[in-house]
């Protein structure tokens, strides 16, 4: 009998913890699918951060280090200045990357740091409960903002691939989302294109992928994923915003 | 050599080739000796964008197995402190220095031990300790740096020198001993599996307490080895004393001429001088405490190594302290005259 879909082999057996919707299960499938296409599995050191995918040391099969919160580009800057020949990736939330880590982040991308970074951006701080993230959109009812985020004294969410694509270090800075088949084909093919800018030396390379957050936001699984549609895309484009073979938009 | 340089290059020929740091006075020569060294010797000299960023590339590399290390002055271990817990909770060896100043705050840039209760006790958050070795020579500072490697490795945990302004810019002849480096295996390290072995993990986090309780009580099983074996401390004149300062890194060259004026005018003082503060010699002072009549602390600090010294001590004999902070430097004439207060009492 033809195997026409299976777990890719750089996924451990280990159940995810994940909430039922949460698409980080999505996204932690895609990069293990890249891992195992361009056969890099073996030589790779994942940095997993602190928040939701705090566990990613136990889900993905290659060797795997966990990072204080944040730090996650800086620890990944140690292994790949050590091991330039291996393949080193971070996978950060939004709280990690874009407050507590956003020094690293924009650093490790300035320098060129030739790494990959998984960033979920999903608008909220899952892990300790649904408080305002760097992220969150204005208006947005979290624990910590519970009128609404008051752009007036809570700031604006921050755009990451924007930002990183103003910075000479940064080799691709692309976002994608995980809310329909289309998008989450188009984010396996960023993914790749990020570990494969990797092992091509081009530098600093971040995905950034919109995600849900169904228990954090107070939505069913598919109501989360239209609300991602209606508010995160408008606020969020996709797009490659860069990318130094030339097909930024 | 100046005591900085002379570090510098003791790491490199203890094997180190990653360097990950932050501009910071009175540590600056050790990264501009790093700076210009590494990159022709295939080593990495990395400058960070914080000493936040520079302790976790340590701890990066640390986790393939290289040796790797970091230098700061006080302010900049502060904010090193979050690192040095997840590399002391990941069990990763790796060399951190201090070149001591003045605090708290920004403080001052001038010769200081005021960061003995950090070094020792709480240099991060959670249950841990570090080797901390405290040179009072260049020649210690070097040959230090050979041990603080090796015994990081073998004890799978973060070492650090303590040191301050004043060795760090004091300039003394050096030699470099013949053997040098000590690589061991490292099974745990995250190399890339290679397809060989099942994938390794570098963690500190353990959500069920009994995981971490456990974790924890095997990390100080091997605390109770490294104290019954690592412990390095020099004793002078301490047979027949009546009086026994102790004091470490620079002071106890201060300490040691206030002794020598102190013995030429018929006092019975000796001296010792911890090497290593972590594992405290508490054996040798607690010792010294069966047979003198009292003790003096002497530090750069407001008295913080004197706790460890009481400790040990144990009540047996009055401990006294005396010291000069935020960047005061004891003169031997000072140290003098408090031995002689204190042997006014003793006699």
């Amino acid at each position: 009998m033809a195997i026409v879909f299976q777990k890719p082999k750089a996924l451990t057996d280990a159940v995810f913890h994940y909430c039922p919707g949460c698409t980080h299960g999505i996204i932690h499938r895609l990069v293990a699918e890249v891992l195992d296409e361009l056969q890099i599995e073996d030589k790779a050191v994942g940095i997993a951060p602190v928040g939701c995918a705090v566990m990613a040391y136990d889900y993905f099969t290659c060797d795997m280090i966990e990072a204080p919160h944040g730090r996650a580009p800086a620890v990944a800057t140690g292994v790949k200045r050590a091991l330039p020949d291996g393949v080193v990736f971070t996978y950060q939330g939004d709280g990690d990357l874009a407050a507590i880590g956003t020094a690293e982040t924009v650093h490790a991308a300035t320098r060129g740091e030739n790494i990959t970074v998984i960033f979920v951006n999903n608008a909220i701080y899952g892990m300790t409960g649904g408080q305002m993230a760097p992220t969150s959109l204005p208006g947005q009812i979290t624990q910590t903002t519970p009128y609404g985020r008051d752009t007036s004294t809570a700031g604006y969410p921050v755009r990451v691939c924007e930002m990183l694509s103003t910075l000479s270090g940064t080799a691709l800075a692309q976002r994608v989302a995980v809310d329909s088949v289309p998008h989450v084909k188009e984010a396996k093919k960023a993914i790749k294109k990020a570990f494969q800018n990797q092992i091509d030396k081009k530098g600093f390379s971040i995905v950034e992928i919109l995600s849900s957050c169904p228990t954090n936001w107070g939505l069913s699984p598919v109501e989360a994923l239209d609300w991602l549609r209606e508010n995160m895309l408008p606020y969020y484009p996709l797009g490659v915003y860069k990318d130094i073979d030339g097909e930024a938009k | 050599m100046k005591g900085n340089e002379a570090l510098a290059e003791a790491a490199i020929r203890a094997g180190c080739r990653h360097f990950f740091g932050y501009p910071i006075t009175p540590q600056t020569e050790v990264s501009a000796y790093m700076a210009k060294r590494m990159p022709k010797i295939g080593g990495t000299f990395l400058q960070a964008e914080s000493e936040v960023a520079a302790i976790n590339m340590v701890l990066g590399a640390a986790s393939t197995g290289k040796r790797v290390m970091t230098s700061s002055s006080s302010p900049g271990i502060s904010l090193k402190s979050e690192g040095i817990s997840y590399i002391a909770g990941s069990d990763l060896p790796c060399l951190i220095v201090n070149v001591m100043r003045g605090g708290p705050g920004l403080g001052g840039i001038q010769p200081s031990q005021a960061d003995y209760w950090q070094a020792t006790h709480a240099s991060g958050h959670g249950d841990f300790f570090n080797l901390v070795f405290a040179p009072s020579t260049i020649q210690e500072m070097v040959n230090l740096t050979f041990t603080a490697f090796d015994l990081a490795d073998k004890y799978r945990m973060p070492a650090m020198i303590l040191a301050d302004g004043m060795l760090g810019q004091m300039m003394e002849p050096v030699e470099f001993p013949e053997v040098q480096a000590h690589p061991i295996e490292k099974p745990w390290a995250t190399t890339g599996h290679g397809g060989k072995r099942p994938h390794n993990i570098v963690n500190s986090l353990y959500l069920k307490p009994e995981d971490l309780e456990d974790l924890v009580r095997q990390r100080f099983a091997r605390y109770e080895v490294v104290k019954e074996n690592e412990v390095l401390v020099e004793s002078q004149y301490t047979e027949d004393a009546d009086i026994v300062v102790v004091a470490y890194g620079a002071t106890a060259r201060i300490v040691n001429s206030a002794v020598k004026s102190a013995r030429a005018k018929g006092l019975k003082v000796g001296v010792i001088r911890p090497i290593t503060l972590w594992p405290f010699p508490e054996k040798v002072i607690a010792q010294a405490a069966d047979s003198c009549k009292a003790m003096l602390c002497v530090e750069m600090s407001m008295g913080q190594m004197v706790d460890d010294v009481r400790l040990a001590a144990n009540g047996k004999v009055p401990v006294h302290f005396f010291g000069r902070t935020g960047g005061v430097i004891p003169t031997p004439a000072e140290v003098l005259a408090e031995i002689e207060k204190i042997a006014g009492g003793v006699q």
